[in-house]
């Protein structure tokens, strides 16, 4: 008999898993912050903007299946965070929405604002898209300002809004930039982390001398200051207070060195968090000291899925409350009290089968597009952005 | 708690208004164009005619353009149930977000992995499998229209769920019975194909303009003979589905019918108005004023269309307001009234029912969940103040579908007339004819546009079809966050169009060989 408990388990599992995916899709923006500083001629530019390109919708998909799956299985944290944290949300929203059109449009001709424009767009969704998903996934840790009672919609004089979800902070969002410092740390985690991932990304892919030159001084340059602020954000956060919650009762409560004792307490989180970092770091680490050595982008990239994934789960397994409020203990979510119902955890289960064929067909297709080396000859004809 | 503001609702409302319209700008298009492109390409690797590969990927280049758009535009609207729609994502999520989520993992990344091999894969893939690719991106795009159109369908007629009242929410009961509702089977059929229906008529409007400019004119001709079979093929299908629609509005939302045809009196063997005027004079619903003047009428149209019955009586504005006739199901209809105090039955018994809850009452908790029960099917009327509420804009929605079905008639007349000019080889003759077929490429978008206002307008106050209306189901923010908003995404979808639309008409002017 599969219990409620697995099933909860289970969708939180595959919500951290898309969040470790999409955290290695954003090499993506991570690139389109390096478009100008790769490339010194349009050529350049170009190549470098189609090999990262190709793989935009990756990323977008990622985005829109976790908003997706997230509505679906834990649908309480759908209507307080993004109905709360308003700002926060439409920010990220709008750096997405000038990125779908950019990589189309920039190169077609009558296209209004002109191709730097656009690049400008790439820019922007690659520096605010990443830090301020970051900066949201940070809040898991530290909490924002929220209320939620359920017996509100039993308001029907007219007078009053009926919202189960109430946001404490008239800054609706923004005032996260303001709560804590790790906010920003994880916000710049994140930002470098897909900058790292993106040089690594183009070393595989691509064949250019002028190119692999630069690439090899982006690495230390965006390399460092991730290693700097990932570690301060995590040991941090791992010797912070955390948000337990008591099994037989609810309550949650503040717990000293809570992320800390989750790991220990389930050892094989413990593993996977390091299998994560170090696969990140000898990735990093082995593409610094060997120049040819091209492979360094599947080690930290698997690695920052496992990292990532973990966190999560660190975030909402053993009695921890994944989006805490610091307005309302109570009031915190827990994969328990904002799931959704055992019948349709259970359907979505069923559904969710089909994601190894689906990673399957996207497996076939990326390598289709990925035989040999990306030159500057290869985006002159045929499609291209 | 917050104050109601009805300036929130307004404005919430408007922007998810927006957002949807400017979203069924592209993504229409992009549904019948993958299919038209597909269909070329398929005849190319059958004959390995090069004119027919270069068509396929002039088109494409268009797919492509408004894909992106509508990609832009669509995470919009799958974050606004959140954003600004935080009740109902929590009242009905346990429902509402599955079809979200599985259109996300089974449709998207179909569409997103194979739309990448349809534009790069050219050289890098054999002609099947890219062939194949391109079959793919579509079939993907199609099954999210048809994830979000199960959705959108439950939100019209709510079933396969239960309402809890310890988590205070609808769950879910039946997963099999959403997803085949008669109300998402229609909507998907009509929707999809009103997409292939203006693909095809933009596709057949450009193509015209190639042959009154003499340029590209066999590669003009065969896109026209695609265009015109497939939209002849689904302005038929539309049709069909249209009437299957309007039976189910019919049979579920009896005032979305009544407002569509301007009806506020009832009748057996009611006439279908074919065109008329709303009259300004009317100012109530029960003042007696004749609501459409200079009306052309087809007798006892209305009836038999909606209940194939051509005595059938259809209720009007005023009788569904005021209830006491007798439904098709045998049951006498009930009054505004006494919907609106079964409602308020039910909000205070699970207002009672949560009191209970908190003191470990089980015995009170049982008496106040019968009542919640059986008053439950009129939850959202409780909310209403007036009878009014209940009643959507009868001009925006009378003329929207008065409109489309015309315009759907002028498709069907246009594609005929192209397919048999095609097929005698003398389109280039009539000059004036091609102009026209032109010219109607704005009607093509007006269409889909006009159906959805009649489909959402034409439900109003709704989110969930009696359960929850809009002012219940609306975010806790300020008015200022949401009009900031709203001004935000109004101004850059503009810029974006203008963009979009510029892009268009410099590669239609290009024309296919430059690709």
């Amino acid at each position: 008999m599969i219990t409620y408990s697995f099933l909860q388990h289970y969708w939180w599992f595959l919500i951290s898993l898309l969040g470790g995916l999409l955290s290695f899709l954003l090499f993506v923006q991570g690139g389109q912050t390096l478009i100008k500083s790769l490339g010194k001629t349009e050529d350049e530019r170009k190549l470098i903007t189609n090999v990262i390109g190709k793989k935009w919708h990756y990323t977008f998909t990622t985005l829109v299946t976790f908003g997706g799956a997230f509505f679906a299985s834990f649908p309480l944290f759908y209507s307080t965070s993004f109905g709360g944290a308003y700002w926060v949300w439409m920010l990220i929203l709008f750096c997405f929405i000038i990125q779908a059109v950019s990589y189309e449009y920039q190169n077609k001709p009558g296209n209004f604002f002109g191709k730097n424009a656009y690049r400008g767009f790439l820019f922007a969704n690659g520096l605010l898209g990443t830090f301020l998903l970051g900066a949201a996934i940070a809040t898991f840790f530290t909490g924002s300002q929220f209320s939620v009672n359920k017996a509100n919609i039993a308001e029907f004089s007219g007078q009053f809004a009926p919202v189960i979800s109430q946001w404490q902070s008239p800054w609706k969002g923004l005032e996260l930039l303001f709560s804590d410092l790790r906010v920003w740390f994880f916000g710049f985690t994140v930002f470098f982390l897909a900058r790292t991932l993106a040089v690594l990304f183009l070393k595989n892919r691509i064949d250019n001398q002028a190119i692999e030159e630069r690439l090899k001084k982006a690495l230390l340059m965006n390399a460092v200051p991730f290693l700097v602020f990932f570690l301060t954000f995590l040991i941090w956060t791992l010797l912070a207070k955390g948000f337990a919650v008591d099994p037989a009762t609810g309550v949650v409560s503040l717990e000293q060195f809570k992320y800390f004792n989750n790991l220990i307490q389930v050892p094989v989180l413990l593993i996977l968090l390091l299998l994560g970092v170090v696969g990140v770091l000898y990735g990093i680490g082995f593409s610094v000291l060997k120049n040819t050595w091209r492979k360094g982008i599947w080690f930290a990239g698997i690695g920052t899925v496992l990292t990532v994934t973990t966190l999560l789960l660190v975030a909402g397994y053993n009695n921890t409350a994944y989006y805490p409020s610091t307005y309302d203990l109570q009031s915190s979510l827990t994969i328990f009290n904002s799931s959704s119902s055992y019948y349709t955890l259970k359907v979505m289960s069923i559904v969710s089968f089909l994601i190894p064929f689906v990673l399957a067909y996207i497996f076939y297709a990326w390598r289709a597009l990925e035989k040999g080396h990306a030159t500057i000859d290869e985006f002159k004809e045929g499609h291209s952005y | 708690m917050e104050l109601l503001s009805t300036s929130l609702v307004d404005w919430s409302r408007g922007q998810f208004a927006l957002t949807a319209m400017y979203h069924w700008l592209f993504v229409p298009l992009t549904l019948g164009l993958g299919v038209i492109q597909a269909i070329m390409e398929t005849i190319y690797v059958k004959t390995g005619k090069e004119e027919w590969k270069k068509a396929a990927k002039f088109w494409m280049t268009i797919f492509g353009i408004n894909f992106a758009i509508g990609v832009a535009t669509g995470i919009i609207l799958e974050f606004q149930f959140g954003t600004n729609w935080s009740n109902y994502s929590f009242f009905v999520g346990d429902i509402f977000g599955a079809p979200l989520a599985i259109e996300g993992i089974l449709a998207f990344f179909m569409e997103a992995t194979f739309i990448s091999i349809m534009f790069f894969g050219w050289n890098k893939v054999s002609k099947g499998v890219h062939l194949a690719a391109t079959w793919l991106t579509i079939t993907g795009a199609t099954l999210s229209a048809l994830w979000i159109l199960v959705a959108n369908a439950w939100m019209q007629l709510p079933l396969g769920m239960e309402f809890n009242p310890t988590t205070v929410r609808n769950e879910m009961v039946d997963f099999w019975s959403i997803i085949s509702s008669p109300v998402a089977i229609n909507k998907f059929f009509h929707a999809v194909a009103s997409g292939w229906v203006e693909a095809s008529v933009i596709v057949l409007g450009i193509s015209s303009w190639y042959l009154i400019k003499k340029r590209k004119e066999e590669f003009a001709k065969k896109s026209i003979l695609v265009a015109a079979s497939f939209g002849l093929f689904a302005v038929l299908f539309i049709i069909f589905t249209g009437h299957g629609s309007a039976q189910q509005v019919a049979a579920h939302q009896p005032m979305k019918l009544a407002v569509m045809e301007g009806l506020y009196e009832g009748r057996e063997g009611a006439p279908l108005v074919a065109m008329g005027v709303i009259n300004p004079k009317k100012e109530t619903y029960n003042d007696d004023v004749d609501p459409v003047v200079m009306a052309i009428e087809f007798p006892k149209m209305l009836s038999w269309l909606s209940f194939s019955d051509v005595n059938a009586y259809v209720p009007g504005i005023r009788n569904i307001v005021e209830g006491g006739y007798t439904k098709p199901d045998g049951k006498i209809a009930d009054s505004f009234e006494t919907k609106k105090q079964m409602g308020q039955t039910a909000i205070t018994a699970l207002k009672e029912y949560k009191i209970a809850e908190a003191a470990k009452d089980t015995a009170a908790m049982a008496v106040h969940k019968t009542t919640l029960d059986a008053n439950y099917k009129y939850f959202g009327y409780g909310y209403l103040d007036k009878p009014e509420d209940t009643i959507p804009n009868v001009p925006l929605v009378f003329y929207s579908f008065h409109i489309m079905v015309i315009l759907g008639v002028l498709f069907l007349l246009n594609f005929a007339l192209a397919l048999f000019l095609g097929w005698k080889n003398k389109l280039s003759d009539y000059k004036w004819i091609l102009w026209v077929f032109l010219w109607t490429i704005p009607l093509g978008y007006l269409a889909g546009q006009l159906g959805w206002i009649v489909a959402e307008v034409g439900r109003q106050p709704w989110t969930i079809q009696d359960i929850l209306p809009v002012q219940a189901a609306v975010s806790s923010l300020q008015t200022s966050s949401v009009l900031i908003t709203f001004v935000l995404f109004a101004v850059l979808f503009t810029v974006l169009l203008i963009a979009e639309i510029s892009i268009m008409l410099k590669q239609i002017r290009k024309g296919p060989e430059s690709n």
